[in-house]
């Protein structure tokens, strides 16, 4: 199945589960999405598969109004990046309608938003804004790597009474896989390898090319740990601590650029921990895309993210083995 | 409107005037902290409103909320224990005077961004419709907020989703400092329901009784025709935006002319002239309302030493868990 196929699977097996579980957003009733995710669920759920408007601040804000009486929207943001147009209604509500009702209300909320480079839509159809949303306290973000967690990270946040921002990579769409009986947790990082000598700790797409790179460095006989976060709020602090005492050498791998990032926040927890911090044998290097607007000529938009190859130089270089 | 509905509409009036005349008070005396938007002669608007709705009908007020909550049947006590940021507030202290949500009397809380709420109240319309509810949703959101995307995306999805919900706009003619002859398109806000095929009207929205009845009105429109409806009351803001306001934006030949229309003072004119209350009875009510008001804003104070720590705070970030 593919990670295309696994998210289809799971909107399907939770409207199946439960009436209360909708779809809205643009043009995934019929035509089945931007992405083709929702392909054939219109069919099978007429009720709970509705096209929207192009009005995402105002559908976002009636998802967020009809979350609070107890439906479970899912909500389709076309691209990641017009993530700017419902930020207002998962910021200031959806994230706040907890606290600000002391428990009266909860906003059980889904947010669907597809990102990634790679595929020549050009700067404002390209983007990963994850970041834009880590600094805003009650929402959960989670960035599935596989189509397992997929399926699975997409079942736990329907089911979650939090709003779940639910970020998934357009160049993962093809990728295939099969599920497991397994639940992956929203909240719990995977450890994907094991390895002796250092650690690196990615998510998303970026978590092919960690695997890749550890590939590459064990041709040059660096045992490498590959940690996937799956969770990208709230963070897996244990785990990814845990794993980091054991080789005190951390390199992070994403797509997006550094500043204001998953990784510059990672590493600061890691830097934050007394004892994670006394275990270091070197300073956490991040590997990151560039702090630009994707260009679009395909050589120049290739070039936006690292790939196992620069990934692998970077970390012989620092580990004084290039 | 009879005798016993009338004594209630005043009873409402009087309620949130004699809140909002304290709540000044207590500003003033340096009791509360933060910042508050008082709804002095918006009365008839917020009373009239709330009597027309029935259990189930859920209001989405704005930052001018206290007026609505009173009328929705909020305990006053818990709507200053919250500006005072006690346990004891409608949201234990965490929301203040903008946030007062109420689950027990169908009020969701203001949105304090400004035109925020209305596809949320929106939001409640579409649940109400897919379970089949005979219940109507109320988006209030005054002149200022006229002017938000949200509000023209949310009346555009009303219409072609058929949603039960009523746009309740209070123009009260300012957006903060901003009058709204300055700052919107049209004049009677009401007509913006044309370009959304909305029914809607314009009303006095300083007599409770038009106001009752044109929301009644508006409600059974609602249900039998399962349509949205946009209702515009005209009223005014007596006091200034917030508590810092010098109101240096307008005359003092404006605020005199609009005091003449004071909503209580003409609603009480009338029930003497009607025969209905006397103005005996009338002032006995206003020392009954304004003494209820002031020993539950003295029991607030009292309990206002109770309050949340960080815990409690931390652990409600998230439904069902720590942050």
């Amino acid at each position: 199945m593919t990670y295309r196929e696994a998210i289809r699977k799971a909107l399907d097996d939770q409207m199946t589960l439960d009436e209360n579980v909708i779809l809205m957003g643009e043009d995934i009733g019929l035509y089945g999405g931007c992405f083709k995710v929702t392909e054939g669920l219109f069919q099978k759920h007429p009720d709970q598969v509705i096209d929207t408007p192009v009005s995402e601040e105002g559908f976002a804000g009636l998802a967020v109004g009809s979350a609070m009486m107890g439906l479970r929207p899912v909500i389709e943001i076309m691209y990641a990046d017009f993530f700017t147009l419902i930020s207002d209604a998962v910021i200031n509500h959806a994230a706040k309608t907890h606290l600000l009702s002391a428990g009266q209300f909860s906003c059980p909320l889904v947010v669907r938003l597809p990102e990634g480079s790679g595929t020549g839509h050009g700067a404002q159809h390209t983007q990963s804004p994850e970041g834009a949303f880590l600094s805003t306290s009650g929402i959960k973000i989670v960035s599935p790597s596989n189509p397992n967690d997929a399926y699975h990270l997409l079942c736990e946040a329907v089911r979650d009474d939090n709003p779940v921002l639910f970020f998934e990579s357009k160049l993962l769409y093809p990728m295939e896989g099969e599920i497991s009986d397994e639940v992956t947790p929203i909240g719990k990082a995977k450890v994907l390898r094991e390895g002796k000598d250092i650690t690196i700790i990615s998510f998303s797409h970026a978590v092919t090319t960690a695997l890749r790179t550890a590939q590459m460095l064990s041709e040059h006989s660096v045992d490498a740990t590959v940690i996937d976060l799956v969770t990208l709020k709230p963070l897996d602090e244990s785990t990814i601590l845990s794993e980091v005492r054991k080789t005190g050498r951390v390199f992070m791998i994403q797509d997006t650029n550094a500043f204001g990032s998953v990784s510059s926040e990672v590493s600061a927890m890691i830097s934050s921990d007394e004892d994670t911090f006394r275990s270091l044998k070197a300073p956490v290097r991040i590997i990151s895309g560039v702090d630009a607007p994707v260009p679009f000529s395909k050589h120049l938009e290739a070039q936006m993210i690292p790939d196992e190859k620069d990934a692998c130089q970077i970390i012989l270089r620092s580990l004084n083995k290039a | 409107m009879n005798k016993e509905e009338s004594i209630r509409a005043l009873t409402l009036m009087l309620d949130s005037r004699y809140f909002e005349e304290k709540t000044e008070l207590m500003f003033k005396l340096g009791l509360i902290h933060g910042t508050t938007h008082l709804a002095n002669g918006q009365e008839a608007s917020q009373a009239g409103l709330c009597m027309a709705l029935e259990d189930g009908d859920w209001i989405v007020p704005t930052h001018r909320c206290h007026g609505f909550t009173i009328c929705r049947g909020s305990d006053p006590y818990a709507m200053f224990s919250e500006m005072l940021g006690s346990s004891h507030g409608l949201a234990k202290g965490l929301g203040g005077s903008m946030h007062m949500p109420d689950r027990k009397h169908f009020n969701l809380g203001s949105s304090a961004v400004v035109g925020s709420g209305v596809p949320i109240a929106t939001g409640i319309a579409f649940y109400n419709r897919r379970k089949n509810l005979r219940n109507i949703s109320v988006a209030i959101f005054g002149d200022g907020a006229s002017s938000r995307g949200s509000v023209h995306e949310a009346m555009n999805i009303a219409s072609v989703w058929n949603l039960p919900v009523l746009f309740y706009c209070e123009n009260n003619h300012y957006g903060m400092s901003a009058p709204a002859d300055r700052m919107v398109s049209i004049k009677n806000i009401a007509e913006r329901g044309k370009s959304y095929s909305i029914e809607s009207s314009t009303v006095d929205g300083n007599d409770v009784r038009t106001v009752l009845e044109a929301v009644r009105n508006a409600r059974s429109y609602i249900l039998e025709n399962s349509r949205p409806y946009l209702l515009e009351v005209n009223t005014y803001r007596q006091k200034g935006h917030s508590k810092s306001d010098r109101r240096v934006y307008r005359t003092a030949q404006e605020e005199s002319s609009w005091l003449e229309r004071d909503p209580i003072t003409l609603f009480e004119r009338k029930l003497v002239t009607e025969n209905i209350l006397s103005t005996d009875e009338i002032s006995t009510l206003h020392e009954s309302r304004r003494q209820y008001i002031e020993e539950c804003a003295q029991r607030a104070v009292a309990d206002s030493s109770d309050r949340l720590c960080m815990t409690d705070v931390r652990n409600l970030v998230y439904a069902g868990g720590k942050s």
